[in-house]
């Protein structure tokens, strides 16, 4: 223990003394968490949809027919109610839920003014802005087309859209997003630092006398993560109370939760950097590879693009990717305040993860040339 | 310990198809200093990482300390220390963190590593330097820490891989000082040059020529035996006519 803990307290002693080092650590990840919050842009398809036609004229089965023939919408069967589609909502299964009411023909023909509703998880914040907007074009041309037809005046063609969006009411992209870049820099940087270290030792000749040295292959590992392991939970904190307060990033569920799975989480982030520093032989070699495996991760995370909308062999890769459940986990948390129970199954697969990159570290890390 | 230190039979390292240390045999006694003389590229290195359980040999037997090179790696590095031909130690870490961190990997004890810091620093007048960076010191006070460091637990053997490279004259006989020193507290000393000066100070030498132990013996003997005046004429004439191609790699 007193071995890990001053080897560990030696790459402390060679991050802080490198300036270009320490700065890389913590000034880069926020300086970039300003910017990238302001930027970035959307496309969606698929995004699963519930209808509820309490009319159940022509008229609404006409409307639910656009959703149905649009490629933003996949409609899921199943809710009949408003209550069975709140539930549809609630858990997961759908992200919208268009309610048309009763009466919506007879308004639709008088020219009254008709109205449907539209509910949206905002808990992805960009996306549902976005899956608002591609509804209410379909509502809006289908009411268009209608009016033109029936001959009613332009004023009496709309339909009015009550939108009411879920989790995230004020449909603001940065919640979602600030939590999201946190986890991608805190990962970009933590498995970049890790994955370069070894490789620097190798490069400086200082590993080959830890090599003939009795220390064990675990111990050495370990030592590796646990100071990026602790300055990764630092930055995390740091960035997220700089998210609350200067973002109103917000945070309704419990951040000590959160804090505990990122523990996890930052295991398995490290352990790849780890795994690839124990592979390669220069620093070089280690970002390259790094910068290949980050920005596979990354984008198939579901922090640009929901993984939702992506095909479904990629959906079935993207369950091997860490990033993607932390950031599940981190927008369940913070935007719809979830609880232990509910992101288990992420937080189960984050361990599995956990476990298995530090282990293949220790076992790809050699004490001989 | 008595006895025998290392005992190596035979043995041979590939690398593709080059050879790099070829059917080598020789013993080295406990407590004696064993040099082990050859050329650039000669194998001297391969060696070396061999006995230290660094690199696997390719056939052939060794033992170091008593325990075999192919199946005890872990007990050899218990049992020995290395000081490599690249400077090792962290230049960016102190003195004395340079020192604590590989007393602590031996697993000594805080109160011991404290004790062996101040006699370290004291023997090599390093003693107002103990918070400087290592990378602000001169090569010759990095070389004498660095072999400093690998005796810091005390092993029965210790490696030195040319130790005295890129030093002058008089750091290099300050070096040598050191390591009849620790010969002369009992600790076997395994060390290669190529400064033929260098070789007169060993009790014993071996001479490597393209892989191959070309000579064995006490300066003495080797010197008697290619009837030269000196080690650099025995060495010569062993590198004259040992391998055509080989010896320049």
């Amino acid at each position: 223990m007193r071995r890990l803990l001053y080897l560990s307290w030696v790459e402390v002693l060679h991050v802080v003394r490198d300036r270009a080092s320490l700065a890389q650590l913590l000034l880069v990840p926020f300086i970039q968490l300003v910017i990238l919050a302001n930027a970035a842009t959307f496309a969606i398809h698929d995004t699963p949809a519930a209808i509820v036609d309490l009319d159940a004229t022509a008229a609404s089965r006409a409307l639910s027919q656009r959703f149905a023939a649009s490629p933003h919408f996949r409609i899921i069967g199943g809710p009949r109610s408003v209550a069975g589609a709140d539930e549809a909502l609630r858990s997961g299964e759908a992200t919208m839920v268009l309610a048309i009411p009763r009466g919506f023909e007879r308004a639709l023909v008088r020219g009254e003014g008709a109205r449907v509703q539209v509910q949206l998880n905002a808990e992805k914040g960009s996306a549902a802005g976005i899956v608002q907007s591609y509804a209410q074009r379909i509502i809006a041309r289908f009411g268009a087309e209608r009016g033109e037809r029936e001959g009613t005046a332009p004023a009496l063609r709309r339909i009015d859209v009550q939108t009411r969006g879920w989790y995230n009411t004020e449909l603001d992209y940065r919640q979602y997003m600030v939590p999201g870049i946190l986890v991608a820099l805190v990962t970009l940087v933590g498995t970049l630092f890790t994955a370069q270290n070894i490789a620097r030792e190798k490069e400086l000749g200082t590993l080959e006398q830890l090599n003939v040295t009795p220390i064990s292959r675990a111990e050495f590992i370990a030592a590796k993560l646990l100071p990026f392991w602790v300055l990764g939970m630092a930055e995390l904190t740091l960035g997220l109370g700089l998210g609350a307060a200067v973002f109103g990033m917000p945070v309704r569920g419990s951040l000590l939760l959160l804090l505990g799975v990122a523990a996890v989480y930052l295991v398995a982030a490290l352990g790849i950097g780890l795994l690839i520093s124990t592979a390669v032989d220069t620093q070089q070699q280690a970002m390259f590879v790094t910068f290949f495996i980050m920005m596979i991760y990354l984008l198939m995370s579901g922090l640009y693009t929901p993984v939702d909308s992506m095909p479904g062999w990629v959906r079935m890769a993207a369950e091997a990717n860490p990033v993607k459940h932390f950031v599940e986990v981190t927008r369940a948390v913070l935007i719809k305040g979830a609880g232990a129970a509910e992101i288990a199954k992420p937080v189960g697969m984050l361990g599995a993860f956990a476990a298995g990159f530090f282990g293949l570290a220790v076992w790809r890390y050699r004490k001989t040339a | 310990m008595t006895g025998v230190a290392i005992v190596a039979k035979g043995l041979t390292r590939r690398f593709g198809g080059f050879t790099a240390v070829d059917a080598v045999t020789f013993d080295v006694r406990a407590g004696e200093v064993f040099g082990f003389l050859g050329a650039n590229g000669a194998g001297k290195t391969t060696a070396i990482r061999i006995l230290t359980g660094l690199l696997a040999p390719s056939s052939g037997a060794a033992s170091v300390a008593g325990f075999d090179v192919y199946r005890e790696r872990e007990a050899i590095k218990r049992s020995i220390g290395y000081m490599s031909q690249r400077f090792s130690l962290y230049n960016d870490l102190t003195v004395r963190e340079n020192i604590r961190l590989y007393g602590t990997i031996y697993g000594l004890s805080a109160s011991v590593i404290r004790a062996r810091t101040d006699n370290l620093l004291e023997r090599l007048r390093l003693g107002e330097s103990g918070s400087k960076r290592v990378g602000t010191l001169p090569l010759g006070w990095k070389q004498k820490l660095a072999f400093s460091v690998a005796l810091l637990h005390q092993p029965r053997i210790v490696f030195l891989d040319e130790p005295t490279g890129g030093v002058d004259p008089v750091t290099r006989r300050q070096f040598w000082e050191l390591i009849y020193g620790a010969a002369g507290q009992g600790t076997t000393v395994f060390v290669t040059t190529h400064y033929m000066d260098e070789a007169e100070y060993c009790d014993r030498l071996g001479i490597m020529v393209a892989g191959r132990l070309d000579a064995l013996g006490t300066p003495h003997e080797l010197k008697e035996r290619f009837g030269a005046g000196s080690m650099d004429e025995v060495f010569l004439r062993l590198a004259r006519s040992g391998a055509p191609a080989g010896a320049a790699a």
